[in-house]
């Protein structure tokens, strides 16, 4: 089977997010990293690839963002996948959540994979819905957040806990899954697939090659507008202790909750 | 007439979701301000008296799609589909909870729709609905609107009050089709429970214990310390996954919400999900190493710190002052 793996690039962890307030945008200059939540949709790929249960031929990673975006592609590949599609456009800036996830749903077509992963989340967006939207488009049986995936006689069964405890899903390919943070430890890269990445099959698509409307991506295509910015209601700031002699920190904890009359 | 459609997710038994009910509340009191009707949408075969009571929160109708499954999103959304465009629903809402993001993202799809998620409240502005969703792990609140209708709200957790109004809905079934794509994913188990039951929800003290213990044994830590006090032990999703504590005991947007006296938190990032759980505590208290974790922008007090060196100490401490 085929494995398309969806990846975006975040700002790096470190770095003071901020949104533009000009464009009403993520300003996304500073350091860059692979949104850490996708190593774990990677992993989930190549462990299916390792297991055997069912023979994969290619694993691909598939990203939709600016030039820079190639980067997370790099990781990628560096990690296992064994080519990239870079979808860039400059009619694809400004998209929300429905435009991103049709035109991602319109650069996986081609590709007709069997299995398509994301990761929970994505650092910066945190929206938790490009999978479900992906998914519709694509006309494929989706779930969101598995933490347990195992292939068996061609289905997929999946763990995952939602609103009432534990769910069990037996899900038919082809699929979209999006996997949680606690689906496994992801692996670190080699330092000769580092090197090597860059040689790997690496395929640039811009809207009209991935036959995208471009009336509905980028902000034309756009179905929400950001009206306004504002800070969240004021709150108190906490009192913060730095632990450099336990026994004191120990003395003002009890003396704060003797305070609040809590023992 | 700009009406709102809500999808009441329940159990399986009857017995609906309280963020459901609470978005019901809600979606009556902007349908009072837009002009328009709050409705909901119920799947599954669900009696008649168990739907019409939903009016008692506020919505004027029910609709009841009984042969589609309760439990996984893609039926769901082809109902709820089918309902927006047969009935013309200028904008769906969701309560806070897992489902809900599934069936509003199938819906942005379906219905080349508009949708903001973790709405923590929805107002009226020149007729339209905006939707307040916090941003960038909640240091902005960014106000966004809709570009067309239909429009799709999924709330926080514990955004949206259940209010109580007297009344009872009109109960009207509808036959939906499901997509091809829909019945490909089938429910084996629903709502397992894992680990033993514990009961949190009537403890004044709460030790909520997370990634930070580093393994399942460093939860006796906080059995310890919660022993010290009186308190009982709560904990965060990634340790439930893992296997490290039981899911009876976890806080947050597919747990427990509580508003103890105090909760202490060791070794937990305070993740969004898991904040929604436990923000409504008297007193938050938090151990974490990580003097940037998130958890310490909205605790009162903030001990930065390695809990396992801070921890049983402070067990002793509460021990020889307790007596
Ligand atoms: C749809 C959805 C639903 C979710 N539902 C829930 C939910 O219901 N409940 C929930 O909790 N989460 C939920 N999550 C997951 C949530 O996003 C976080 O991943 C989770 O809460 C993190 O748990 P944690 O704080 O234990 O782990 P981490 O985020 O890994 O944090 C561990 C913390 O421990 C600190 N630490 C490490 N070692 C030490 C030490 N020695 N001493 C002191 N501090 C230390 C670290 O600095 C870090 O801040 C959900 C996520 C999604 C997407
Ligand atoms: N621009 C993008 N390109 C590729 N994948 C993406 C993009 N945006 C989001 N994703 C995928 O969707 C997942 C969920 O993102 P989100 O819905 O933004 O929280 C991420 O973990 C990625 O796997």
């Amino acid at each position: 089977m085929k494995i398309c793996v969806l990846v975006k690039e975040v700002p790096d962890a470190a770095v003071q997010k901020r949104i533009d307030p000009d464009t009403m945008r993520l300003d996304r200059s500073g350091e860059k990293n692979l949104n850490p939540f996708d190593t774990h949709a990677i992993e989930t790929a190549l462990q299916i690839k390792e297991g055997g249960a069912i023979p994969v031929e290619e694993v691909v990673a598939v990203t939709m963002g600016p030039d820079s975006a190639v980067r997370a592609l790099h990781k990628a590949v560096a990690l296992g996948a064994d080519r990239s599609v870079h979808l860039s456009d400059d009619a694809l800036v400004g998209s929300d959540v429905c435009a991103t996830g049709y035109a991602l749903a319109k650069v996986l077509e081609p590709e007709s994979p069997d299995l398509v992963l994301l990761g929970q989340q994505s650092d910066d967006g945190e929206c938790y819905t490009i999978g479900a939207v992906v998914a519709d488009h694509l006309k494929m049986p989706s779930l969101t957040q598995v933490v347990k995936l195992d292939v068996a006689d061609g289905k997929l069964r999946c763990e995952r806990q939602a609103e009432y405890g534990y769910d069990t899903v037996e899900v038919e390919l082809p699929a979209v899954i999006s996997v949680g943070d606690a689906i496994n430890e992801p692996r670190y890269p080699s330092l000769k697939a580092i090197m090597g990445a860059k040689k790997k099959p690496l395929d640039a698509k811009a809207t009209a090659d991935a036959g995208i409307d471009s009336g509905m991506v980028g902000e034309p295509g756009s179905k929400t507008a950001v009206l306004a910015l504002n800070p969240p209601p004021a709150k108190q700031a906490g009192e913060i202790i730095e632990d450099e002699d336990t026994n004191e920190t120990v003395e003002k904890i009890v003396a704060w909750l003797d305070e609040r009359k809590l023992l | 007439m700009a009406g709102i459609l809500v999808y009441a997710l329940h159990d399986g038994e009857g017995n609906f979701n309280k963020n459901a009910l609470g978005a019901i509340s809600k979606a009556a009191e902007l349908g009072g301000e837009l002009g328009g009707e709050a409705a909901a949408l119920v799947v599954g075969d669900v009696a008649d008296d168990a739907c019409a009571s939903l009016g008692n929160y506020g919505a004027a109708k029910v609709y009841r799609a009984k042969d589609v499954p309760e439990g996984l999103a893609p039926p769901i959304v082809d109902a709820m589909a089918k309902v927006i465009q047969d009935e013309g629903f200028g904008y769906a809402l969701f309560g806070g909870g897992l489902l809900g993001f599934e069936i509003g993202a199938g819906l942005t799809a379906r219905l080349s729709a508009g949708v903001t998620m973790e709405v923590t409240e929805v107002k009226v502005s020149d007729g339209k609905l905006v939707a307040e969703r916090p941003i960038l792990q909640d240091s902005q609140i960014a106000d966004v609107g809709y570009v067309a209708e239909p429009g799709i709200i999924i709330g926080r957790l514990n955004a949206f009050d259940a209010n109580e109004t007297g009344g009872s809905a009109e109960v009207v079934d509808v036959d939906v089709e499901l997509s091809p794509w829909s019945s490909k994913a089938k429910l084996i188990q629903r709502g397992e429970q894992r680990g033993a039951d514990v009961n949190i929800e009537d403890a004044e003290i709460l030790v909520g214990g997370g990634r930070g213990l580093g393994a399942a044994d460093g939860f006796k830590l906080c059995e310890e310390l919660a022993e010290s006090m009186g308190g009982a032990v709560a904990a965060t999703r990634a340790v439930v996954d893992a296997g490290w504590y039981p899911y009876a005991a976890q806080i947050g947007q597919t747990g427990k919400t509580v508003a103890p006296k105090l909760y202490l938190a060791a070794g937990i990032s305070g993740a969004i999900q898991h904040k929604v759980g436990m923000q409504g505590s008297e007193s938050i208290l938090a151990i974490n190493k990580d003097p940037n974790a998130p958890i310490f922008e909205f605790s009162d007090l903030g001990v930065v710190g390695d809990l396992h060196k801070i921890v049983p100490k402070l067990t002793e401490a509460i021990k020889a002052r307790r007596g």
